[in-house]
């Protein structure tokens, strides 16, 4: 086990723990941007994870860490996605220029959304949201002269400074670049006093404002910096899928994202991260599975004879192929979560770290919860 | 000039007058004791004057300024601080991060610095973590720094408590129920802590409290509150010896 040896305050101010941690910082670095080269023919992919990345930072920072359940984050990322492709393709801004202006505009609607949604708590707000993602979406089918409506838009091939991203290595640097700014930006406010008073919300809101936190302000500001967030995943979103449609940015779409927060880790960057991964790629390992499960069995079982191998695949083969196998399996992983591992996979992962950090002498009992004190009467 | 003075407080909850016509007045260097039974209506001024609550009548003057208007996050800029009968910490940070939060009142950073983390954010998030060891120190909470309040034990959550109101350097410190939890040895303690905040730090304490012992070792003044109404006001002593406080504590 490892003991950092603290000589100043400097020491936890710093983004990265200590050097050994900031070395695998590095090495993770190093091997994203190898990546492309692993990996080529799953880049499309990859892509995707790091924008969902920055969907679960923006999910992140208003329900891990505000405490503000929101289900209506879909029409943000809509918002983004559907400013900055009008920005650039029919205004014609500068690429750069169009996202800063779909980013803003989505922060401004966070600040239009959160205003009203301040006098709600919990399940109320969460409704209110709900309600908002609703209305948007309506928008996006009836404003035709912007979103094109039913109809769709489809999405040029980002252009920067001249510079074409239209392949997809090229693409997935651009969305690592944008994650790993989001990332640090984020990080830089949960440091600093607005990040404290954030979390400060989450845990006691009474606490949070006989200390001098002004809730409506850090409640708006907690909003307007999730939709802006999503605002920018929007626009990387929209060159991503290359075709804009109303119908993508519906409900289920906010649940995913939610469920990314949630499965990840609620209130750590880490469990983001792990949560976009996850709600990414299972996907693809479904439809991979669907595709090499039945074969594997079939071959398996074809060691008790050629008939019995061959019944065996036909019946995985047709088990495989029910539609609603992947909204199933994702709902069941979810339920075992929450069942299992309240804290995310990011909780998982910190339990193997304590786990091999204090190898044979690892108690179970390091991470059962202490009793719950009883808190005051709530006063509102 | 008047420090802190509260005129004919009166608020009710529905049918239950919680307060009726309560005044007072606490004097720089006090330790300022109210006592009673349960619902007599004790942490219902501590509200009142943290603006949780709204009076429906009185004033609060606090420094000379009236502060009966003023908004509840501007209490503690205005040298206000409280802590809570049932701990309301921030469970799920570590002791520091919650005393940190205690800094907020003082507090100037602008969104965008921090965003960039500006080297200008950096050296006050240094002098915050300055002051906030100077409470550590003072209150010894040193090998606590980095665990998680979840994680600590009742009687330290109280200490931690005290200690983030202390961080916003109040000149009125509202204690309620201090001992309420603690061990006889912790509530000598806390005797000692509410002492040296008083004659070290020079903070006026406000308290509520049922520690007969501790109440008479630390107060200069008490005031008897039962049914929101006040029975009885003085020394320690002379407010302990008062039929009306003897009949409400022990009925009859």
């Amino acid at each position: 086990m490892r003991f950092i040896f603290k000589t100043s305050y400097e020491q936890d101010l710093t983004l990265f723990g200590d050097r050994v941690q900031r070395n695998w910082y590095v090495a993770l670095l190093v091997g994203l941007l190898g990546l492309p080269w692993l990996l080529p023919a799953y880049l499309t992919d990859l892509s995707l994870v790091l924008i969902y990345g920055l969907c679960g930072l923006s999910l992140m920072v208003l329900a891990g860490y505000t405490g503000l359940v929101s289900l209506g984050h879909a029409a943000f990322l809509g918002i983004g996605a559907y400013a900055h492709v009008y920005f650039v393709q029919d205004v014609g801004l500068p690429w750069i220029v169009a996202v800063a202006l779909a980013t803003a505009l989505t922060a401004a609607a966070g600040v239009l959304v959160g205003s009203p949604a301040l006098r709600m708590t919990g399940v109320y707000l969460t409704i209110a949201t709900l309600a908002f993602a609703l209305v948007i979406q309506e928008v996006f089918t009836r404003w035709d002269r912007v979103t094109h409506g039913l109809k769709g838009r489809p999405v040029d091939k980002p252009v920067i400074f001249g510079v074409s991203f239209a392949t997809d290595a090229a693409f997935y640097f651009l969305c690592l670049g944008f994650l790993i700014g989001g990332l640090w930006l984020t990080r830089n406010l949960l440091r600093a006093p607005t990040g404290r008073a954030w979390v400060a919300i989450r845990d006691s809101e009474i606490a949070a404002q006989s200390m001098g936190v002004n809730l409506a302000v850090y409640k708006t500001m907690a909003f307007s910096y999730s939709a802006g967030l999503m605002g920018l995943a929007g626009a990387l979103f929209a060159h991503k899928i290359g075709f804009l449609a109303p119908d993508i940015f519906g409900v289920l779409f906010s649940i995913q994202f939610l469920l990314m927060v949630v499965v990840g880790g609620l209130g750590s960057l880490h469990g983001a991260v792990f949560g976009a991964v996850f709600v990414a790629l299972l996907p693809v390992v479904i439809s991979q599975a669907r595709d090499s499960v039945p074969a594997w069995i079939g071959a398996v079982v074809s060691v008790l004879g050629s008939g019995a191998g061959t019944a065996a695949f036909r019946t995985t083969d047709r088990l495989v192929k029910q539609p609603g196998l992947e909204p199933g399996i994702f709902g069941l992983i979810l339920v075992l979560f929450i069942l299992f591992e309240p804290l995310g996979i990011y909780g998982r992962w910190v339990k193997l770290k304590v786990y091999f950090s204090t190898f044979p002498l690892y108690k179970r009992a390091t991470f059962k919860r202490q009793r719950a004190y009883m808190r005051s009467e709530r006063l509102r | 000039m008047t420090f802190f003075r509260a005129e004919g407080l009166r608020i009710n909850f529905g049918g239950v007058q919680a307060l009726d016509d309560v005044s007072f007045e606490v004097a720089p260097g006090q330790v300022f004791t109210i006592i009673g039974p349960n619902g007599a209506g004790k942490t219902t001024i501590f509200n009142l004057v943290s603006r949780i609550y709204e009076p429906s009548h009185g004033r609060l003057v606090f420094c000379d300024e009236d502060i009966t208007q003023v908004p509840p996050h501007e209490i503690a800029r205005r040298g206000i601080a409280r802590t809570f009968q049932n701990i309301e910490l921030f469970e799920h940070a570590t002791v520091l991060q919650n005393l940190l939060l205690g800094r907020h009142a003082h507090a100037r950073s602008r969104f965008l610095a921090e965003l960039l983390f500006l080297p200008r954010v950096r050296a006050r998030e240094i002098a915050h973590r300055e002051a906030a060891e100077k409470v550590i120190e003072f209150l010894e909470l040193q090998p606590y720094r980095d665990r998680l309040i979840a994680n600590l034990p009742y009687g330290i959550r109280k200490v931690v408590e005290l200690a983030r109101a202390l961080c916003t350097e109040p000149k009125l410190l509202l204690l309620d129920e201090p001992s309420s939890g603690l061990s006889v040895e912790e509530t000598e303690d806390m005797a000692f802590w509410i002492q040296d905040i008083r004659s070290l730090l020079d903070i006026t304490v406000l308290m509520v409290e049922h520690d007969m012992s501790l109440v008479s070792a630390v107060s200069d003044r008490v005031l008897a509150l039962n049914y929101g109404r006040t029975i009885a006001q003085g020394t320690a002593r002379e407010v302990q010896e008062q039929p009306d406080v003897v009949k409400a504590y022990l009925g009859g």
